[in-house]
């Protein structure tokens, strides 16, 4: 049977040989992958200073954003794409809870300049490759009916 | 209780009981508020209620590890902890940090990054009270008598779940890289060395409940320790699917993954086993029942509802939906927190010399939080699973899917009533014991 000084091999050699790989594979990643599957060229001062707001508010503490955060409100990464420009500006500032369809947001008030940012921040991430999420419904949309 | 010095523990299970009842109330304000009741959104928005029902969560955890090392190390070393004062001001001052950080949530100061709201000048002082921690835990070790693999296995896990704290205080302009370590911070928590301070506490606690030889199980403790990580280091990549990382992680994450839940299983049938080769006269029938249903618990919370929703396919379609919710109630419950109760229920008595052994009210909070958590469980999930199905299955429009699931939420509170009906019953036996003194000293 297995001793324990067997069994203490197992776990440091497993743990050291996988920890190797993780390391390889996220430096591989991040370094060569990710620049491009997020258009790092398109990462523009504006947007940054969306992410800045973005995370000074908390936005994720209702929605997600690629698909992490919280389940109150809707997935943003394609909120862009989905809403356009115009309807994202309204809902940011909005000085009434942004609220269409029942649920309320914060009623953040942005200024024209940080709801410009927030709108960039969002755009850019919406572009980002994402393997393939959120997949497309296998039926009919109702989410733009107009399309 | 062998040691004077181990009653510190007792301030710090007192502590992490009353995070955990503040976390509850928290709770019931989401839950509220996804059945449509958002009176309290003017003062306590949505995001401020999770941060705080999370964060708490978290806070109430390391709380009751800590209370645990101390209450452990000292009992396994063979040696009072070195700096009995220190440890108090390291509590007080983690109750400092934790009201700070909960109170700032409430006025828009934080740090928008699920389970990483603490703003980054109040991480320096978690930074500060865990090394402190560290230091008191790592001296005692070093100057005792004896260095047990339970206290060793406990010990790295703290260790390693300091270091990985300090990935998450980065700042990236890149969403994708910010989240890319967000969950070296979160999933090799709970997937990774989290696993080993609960496997440690679980070695410790079935050693003096079952009597089994020490060596037999440390030799199991490092079996599963060694699953943990060769399954949950890769696995980490079930996290990078989808948010900008490269295809590769879908296999190697899809693979890994799916291979966590071994460590779990071993973990359920190693305290079985143990349990049925062991002696059953130990009088404590609860702190077992406890550490039982945790390895149970934890096995289905984690290890098959993990599973559930872990392979690439699946996840495509769950991730980031009330899914998750179901899965992560459970998982974290009957992982963390109920290793955190055991070892209070096995604990109490020792420490103030109170036999409260098998009480009708310890029973019930058994029963009552594992039943109403369960509860919770299925209806997180029903409202899960009929998100998913009508909103990226059906393309219904979120609100509009929000509004079908509301009922659902209504059985969450029911069976969330429930459980804190449980969790004020453990607290109530919990006061009932009254404080720590030195006559009970070797009284076990
Ligand atoms: C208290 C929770 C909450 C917070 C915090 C919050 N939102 Fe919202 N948000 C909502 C809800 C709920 C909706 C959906 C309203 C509706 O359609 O009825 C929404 C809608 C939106 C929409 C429109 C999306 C769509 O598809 O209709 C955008 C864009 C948006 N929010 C951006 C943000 C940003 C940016 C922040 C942070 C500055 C933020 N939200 C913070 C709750 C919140
Ligand atoms: C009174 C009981 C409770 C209620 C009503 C409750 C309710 C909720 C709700 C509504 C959410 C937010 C989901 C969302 O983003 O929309 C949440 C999140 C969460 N809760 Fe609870 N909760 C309770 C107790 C607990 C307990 C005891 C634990 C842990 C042991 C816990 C762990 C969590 C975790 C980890 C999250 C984040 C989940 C995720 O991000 O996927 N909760 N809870
Ligand atoms: C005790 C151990 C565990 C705990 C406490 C836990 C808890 C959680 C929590 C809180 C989340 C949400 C995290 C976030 O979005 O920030 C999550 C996500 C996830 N967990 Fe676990 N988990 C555990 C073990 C496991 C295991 C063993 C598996 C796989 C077999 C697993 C699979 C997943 C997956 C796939 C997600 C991502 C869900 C999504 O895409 O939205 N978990 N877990
Ligand atoms: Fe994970």
């Amino acid at each position: 049977m297995l001793s324990k000084s067997q069994a203490r091999a197992f776990f440091l050699g497993g743990t050291i040989l996988t920890f190797a790989v993780f390391i390889g594979l996220s430096w591989h990643t991040l370094s060569i992958e990710v620049p491009k599957k997020t258009n790092e060229q398109n990462l523009t001062q504006q947007v940054i200073n969306g992410k800045h707001l973005w995370e000074a508010n908390n936005c994720m503490g209702c929605h997600t954003i690629l698909g992490e955060g919280a389940y109150y409100a809707p997935e943003l990464t394609k909120a862009y794409e989905r809403r356009g420009e115009a309807y994202i500006k309204a809902a940011l500032m909005s000085k009434e809870p942004w609220s269409p369809r029942g649920r309320k947001m914060v009623a953040y008030a942005f200024s024209e300049q940080d709801a410009n940012d927030l709108t960039a921040f969002l755009k850019w991430i919406g572009e980002t490759d994402l393997n393939g999420f959120p997949a497309k419904p296998k039926y009919k949309s109702t989410v733009n009916p107009s399309k | 209780m062998k040691f004077k010095s181990q009653k510190v523990a007792y301030w710090f299970f007192a502590l992490s009981m009353l995070l955990l009842t503040l976390q509850l109330v928290y709770g019931f304000i989401m839950g509220f508020a996804h059945m449509g009741y958002d009176g309290l959104h003017d003062f306590i928005p949505f995001n401020t209620a999770r941060a705080v029902h999370t964060n708490l969560l978290v806070v109430w955890l390391l709380s009751g590890f800590m209370g645990a090392a101390y209450y452990i190390i000292p009992e396994e070393s063979e040696h009072e902890l070195v700096n009995v004062k220190l440890a108090y001001i390291q509590l007080i001052t983690l109750a400092i940090v934790g009201v700070i950080a909960i109170i700032g949530y409430h006025f828009n100061y934080w740090e928008g990054r699920k389970f990483l709201e603490i703003p980054r000048p109040l991480d320096w002082l978690v930074v500060a009270n865990v090394l402190t921690f560290l230091g008191i835990i790592l001296a005692t070790l070093y100057k005792g008598k004896k260095r047990t693999t339970t206290a060793l296995v406990m010990t790295m896990g703290l260790v390693f779940a300091a270091l990985l704290y300090l990935p998450g205080m980065i700042w990236f302009d890149n969403q994708t890289m910010d989240s890319f370590f967000r969950w070296w911070v979160v999933h090799l928590w709970v997937e990774g060395v989290w696993e080993l301070i609960m496997g440690g506490i679980l070695a410790y606690l079935l050693i003096k409940i079952t009597g089994v030889d020490r060596e037999v199980i440390e030799k199991w403790l490092y079996v599963i320790v060694g699953l943990t990580f060769i399954s949950g280091i890769l696995g980490t990549g079930h996290h990078y699917y989808y948010i900008g990382a490269p295809k590769y992680w879908l296999l190697i994450g899809g693979i890994f993954s799916a291979l966590e839940p071994l460590a779990f299983l071993a973990m359920a049938l190693f305290a079985l086993a143990m349990y049925r080769k062991g002696e059953k006269n130990h009088p404590n029938k609860l702190a077992l029942n406890w550490t039982l249903g945790t390895a149970i618990v934890s096995f289905v919370g984690a290890g098959l509802l993990g599973l559930a929703h872990t392979m690439p396919q699946v996840n495509l379609y769950t991730h980031g939906t009330l899914v998750t919710a179901m899965h992560g109630h459970l998982a974290f419950w009957g992982a963390y927190g109920m290793i955190v109760l055991a070892i209070i229920t096995y604990s109490m008595p020792n420490m103030t010399g109170r036999k409260l052994y098998n009480t009708v009210n310890g029973s019930l909070a058994f029963w009552l939080s594992n039943i109403g958590m369960i509860g919770m469980t299925v209806a997180f999930g029903v409202a899960g699973v009929a998100q998913v199905y009508m909103e990226r299955i059906m393309g219904v429009e979120f609100g509009d899917v929000q509004k079908e699931i509301q009922i659902h939420f209504a059985i969450l509170i029911i069976c969330a009533t429930m459980f804190s009906v449980g969790i004020g019953l453990f607290i109530y036996e919990f006061l009932r014991y009254g404080q720590p003194n030195d006559e009970a000293l070797i009284k076990e």
